[in-house]
């Protein structure tokens, strides 16, 4: 197969590119430009574009002896993850750009490019792993390594975009791909694993917000509507969030309070103590199943964050296209806007992005 | 590089020493030195005194910008102007971006016409707008990426009507055009090695005596008190091999490079595929477009996918300038000459050289159409394909998030 190899410039993309290449495949490694503005040498290791990283990248491809090339997504990036992250914070909503990544950027404008460039596929550094069933279908399932499994950010794709997606790491652990790469003489194998928002480099994701949205100042209520405090902007805040709240707890009873609920339209945050935080059922949009839609209540897993756990569920596709999700226990800290991954086994089934998550019992 | 230049740099890489010392071995490298610079000297039409050895043309072109800015601002302060053409090589465009940034410069561009030439005209403007402010007049001999030639010679004489000195990068008009020192009227001039088959790490800056340079590199006060360093006297050697070979055959190998120069033009605009040649271009004309140069402007296509496909097929090109992390940039050059960002981002360099034979030039354009069509077609994929809609309708889903009221009613329900 002639493959493209997505290479980040990290250990992961960086092994799987070599996997690929030991497998016979025709493979070209390509770092994707994803920021707009010009590249800095920056020194912590991210899994955006850096100078650094697509140097990085390009070490590897060299020892690989394979072409490599610098595809430029900054544009669609922005439009698509960057824009869609703040638009989703603004709406109150605690949106996954990673999940946005995948289903936009690597496996639609890079695999749409590859495709027609007359690539078969494109190969990532991602722990996850496609099965291939007789009938030709293919099925993604949660990597080896449950540590490291990325199926939840992976769920998006529908079934043609599985068929242009190889994950050579699927089957291993992390620490085997770290010795792989020290063996194959990759200067990236002792890179520390990139973490949160690529295109935010200091983290600090409510700043990165305010200098976009500018502040907005409202108030935090009681579940009653008493106002209980002020805030600068209710896209700082996220469902299940506890720190960084501003109230003053000693004038309530002293039990902590979280987040309930982010209201952006009335411009205000509820808060309430972690009891109010359960939810057991959630309401699903825009569900994409990876093959047959299930044509009526299913006894599935859903997973609502990355790193989250899987809780036993109903899922019901509902007849104008939507999801509703009932789980078999309370759930805390479900934020609208996060994906809800549904599981038969190891196998993903579908997902949805959620609307509403609401306790019933 | 030149198999008679790797000899020359091999024998004298293994037998002599620093061409600075006083020994024996010293005295031998310097002999070699003196001896590659009367010959480097004497096949530009210049005098060996006025052969300042650099570790290429980037440095001899920060060093006629930024040691010409000092010595004519020290010498009058209000010198503070640099009049330079807009589409410069970034090794002279970033010194006088430089200057500007942080010593106080100002700078005239002067903007090349859609043919990718620059008009003495503009130069008395720039001047006569305050002659007694600019510190140095810079203007390409060829430019490095739509090969057009500029008429240096009459823009020096302009200069030199108002006492200014004049520089000029000849670095890519070095290999195919007559390139005198004297004769030219240059005050300051660029060369640099390894694009005339001579090592990489050594170049050229011809500086007429008399003209006053402060040094960018102080140190030992080698090369007139202008460039301290010690000289690669193995490097320098097999750069007068490679300049009196080129001064020596140049011309006949420009009309056998011109000749496949116009074969690959003729063959692509031949395509019919809306293909247009960027920059003054005459059949077997190679004294307004350098005879190596094509640059073609390909409609709906971006570069990365050109550069991927003709790459795979085995046409080695490139696509203008890549940033640092390698991501395709929109051409400076373009821009400076009015082409919009869109074409300049479809633009396609093939250089032909002294290996380059007819057969290559033929299945460089037996592979266009076939590369051009599916560049088209990612380039489609990329905006308008069907993911690109899924992705716009689901960006515009209905509004995801539930009344306040409502989410608290279930809740407590």
């Amino acid at each position: 197969m002639r493959v493209v190899a997505a290479m980040s410039g990290g250990v992961d993309s960086a092994v799987a590119a070599a996997r690929m290449v030991d497998a016979g495949h025709e493979v070209v490694g390509v770092h994707l430009a994803l920021s707009r503005s010009a590249p800095t040498l920056r020194e912590s290791a991210r899994g955006c574009c850096t100078l650094e990283d697509a140097g990085d990248a390009r070490r590897v491809a060299d020892r690989l002896g394979i072409p490599f090339y610098v595809w430029d997504f900054a544009d669609r990036f922005a439009e698509e993850v960057v824009e869609d992250f703040v638009a989703e914070y603004a709406a109150g909503r605690t949106p996954n750009p990673c999940l946005r990544c995948n289903e936009r950027i690597k496996f639609a404008a890079l695999l749409d490019r590859a495709w027609a460039l007359g690539f078969d596929a494109v190969a990532t550094g991602h722990y996850a792993r496609i099965v291939e069933r007789a009938d030709g279908g293919r099925e993604l399932h949660r990597a080896a390594d449950a540590a490291k499994d990325q199926s939840y950010v992976l769920g998006v794709l529908d079934a043609e975009q599985l068929g242009g997606a190889l994950f050579p790491l699927g089957g291993s652990v992390k620490a085997q791909v770290r010795a792989e790469a020290a063996d194959r003489g990759f200067s990236v194998a002792a890179k520390p694993d990139s973490h949160d928002v690529c295109f935010i480099p200091d983290g600090d994701t409510r700043a990165f917000l305010a200098e976009r949205l500018g502040e907005r100042a409202g108030e935090i209520v009681d579940p009653s509507g008493e106002v209980v405090g002020e805030h600068r902007g209710s896209y700082g805040f996220t469902v299940g969030q506890r720190r960084g709240l501003g109230l003053d707890r000693s004038a309530q009873d002293g039990t902590p309070r979280y987040v309930l609920q982010v209201d952006a339209a009335a411009n205000r945050v509820v808060v309430g103590t972690e009891d109010l935080l359960g939810v057991d059922e959630i309401t699903g949009v825009e569900p994409r199943w990876c093959g047959e839609a299930p044509a009526g209540p299913t006894a599935l897993g859903a997973q609502v964050r990355a790193h989250g756990e899987e809780v036993p569920a109903t899922a019901y596709p509902t007849r104008d296209g939507g999801l509703v999700v009932r789980l078999a226990r309370t759930v805390r800290g479900v934020a609208p806007g996060q994906g809800v991954v549904l599981y038969d086994g190891t196998r993903v089934v579908g997902s949805a992005t959620i609307a509403a998550a609401t306790r019933t019992r | 590089m030149l198999p008679e230049a790797i000899a020359v740099f091999c024998e004298t890489a293994a037998t002599v020493g620093n061409p600075s010392s006083v020994h024996t071995s010293g005295r031998a490298a310097r002999a070699v030195v003196e001896e590659s610079r009367e010959r480097i000297a004497e096949a530009l039409g210049a005098r060996p005194s006025e052969v300042i050895f650099t570790s290429g043309g980037t440095e001899a072109n920060n060093l006629a910008v930024k040691g010409t800015y000092a010595a004519r601002r020290a010498a009058d302060p209000r010198r503070t102007r640099i009049i330079a053409s807009g589409f410069e090589h970034h090794a002279v465009l970033d010194p006088i971006e430089h200057l500007v940034g942080t010593e106080g410069a100002a700078v005239t561009w002067l903007e090349p016409d859609r043919d990718g030439h620059i008009h003495p005209e503009d130069l008395i403007v720039a001047i006569e707008a305050d002659d007694s402010d600019v510190a140095l007049v810079s203007v390409m001999w060829a430019n490095n990426e739509v090969g057009t030639v500029q008429p240096v010679a009459e823009l020096a004489a302009l200069a030199h009507e108002h006492a200014i000195p004049f520089h000029t990068d000849a670095v890519q008009a070095m290999p195919t055009l007559p390139v005198d020192f004297a004769s030219s009227g240059a005050d300051l001039l660029t060369l640099t090695g390894h694009k005339i088959g001579g090592p990489v790490g050594i170049g050229v800056l011809l500086a007429r005596r008399g003209l006053s340079l402060v040094p960018l590199v102080h140190g030992g006060g080698q090369e007139r008190q202008i460039r301290s360093g010690t000289l690669d006297a193995a490097a320098i050697a097999a750069l007068a091999v490679a300049v009196e070979r080129t001064a020596r055959h140049r011309d006949l190998e420009a009309r056998r490079v011109a000749v496949l120069r116009d074969r690959l033009i003729e063959g692509a605009l031949g395509l019919g595929l809306g293909i247009a040649v960027t920059g003054t271009w005459r059949p077997g004309d190679i004294t307004r477009r350098v005879a190596g140069n094509v640059h073609l402007t390909v409609p709906g296509c971006e570069g990365d996918s050109l550069l991927y496909l003709l790459d795979a097929a085995g046409v080695e090109c490139s696509t203008g300038s890549a940033c640092q992390a390698g991501v395709p940039q929109p051409s400076h050059v373009l821009l400076a000459m009015g082409y919009p960002e869109a074409q300049a981002r479809g633009a396609l360099r093939l250089t032909l050289g002294h290996t380059t034979t007819a057969e290559d030039v033929d299945a460089a354009v037996a592979a266009l159409p076939g590369v051009i069509e599916r560049a088209r077609r990612a380039s489609g994929a990329g905006r308008t394909g069907r993911r690109a809609r899924v992705a716009a309708s689901l960006g515009g889903a209905a509004p995801l998030h539930p009344t306040g009221s409502d989410a608290r009613a279930s809740r407590s329900a």
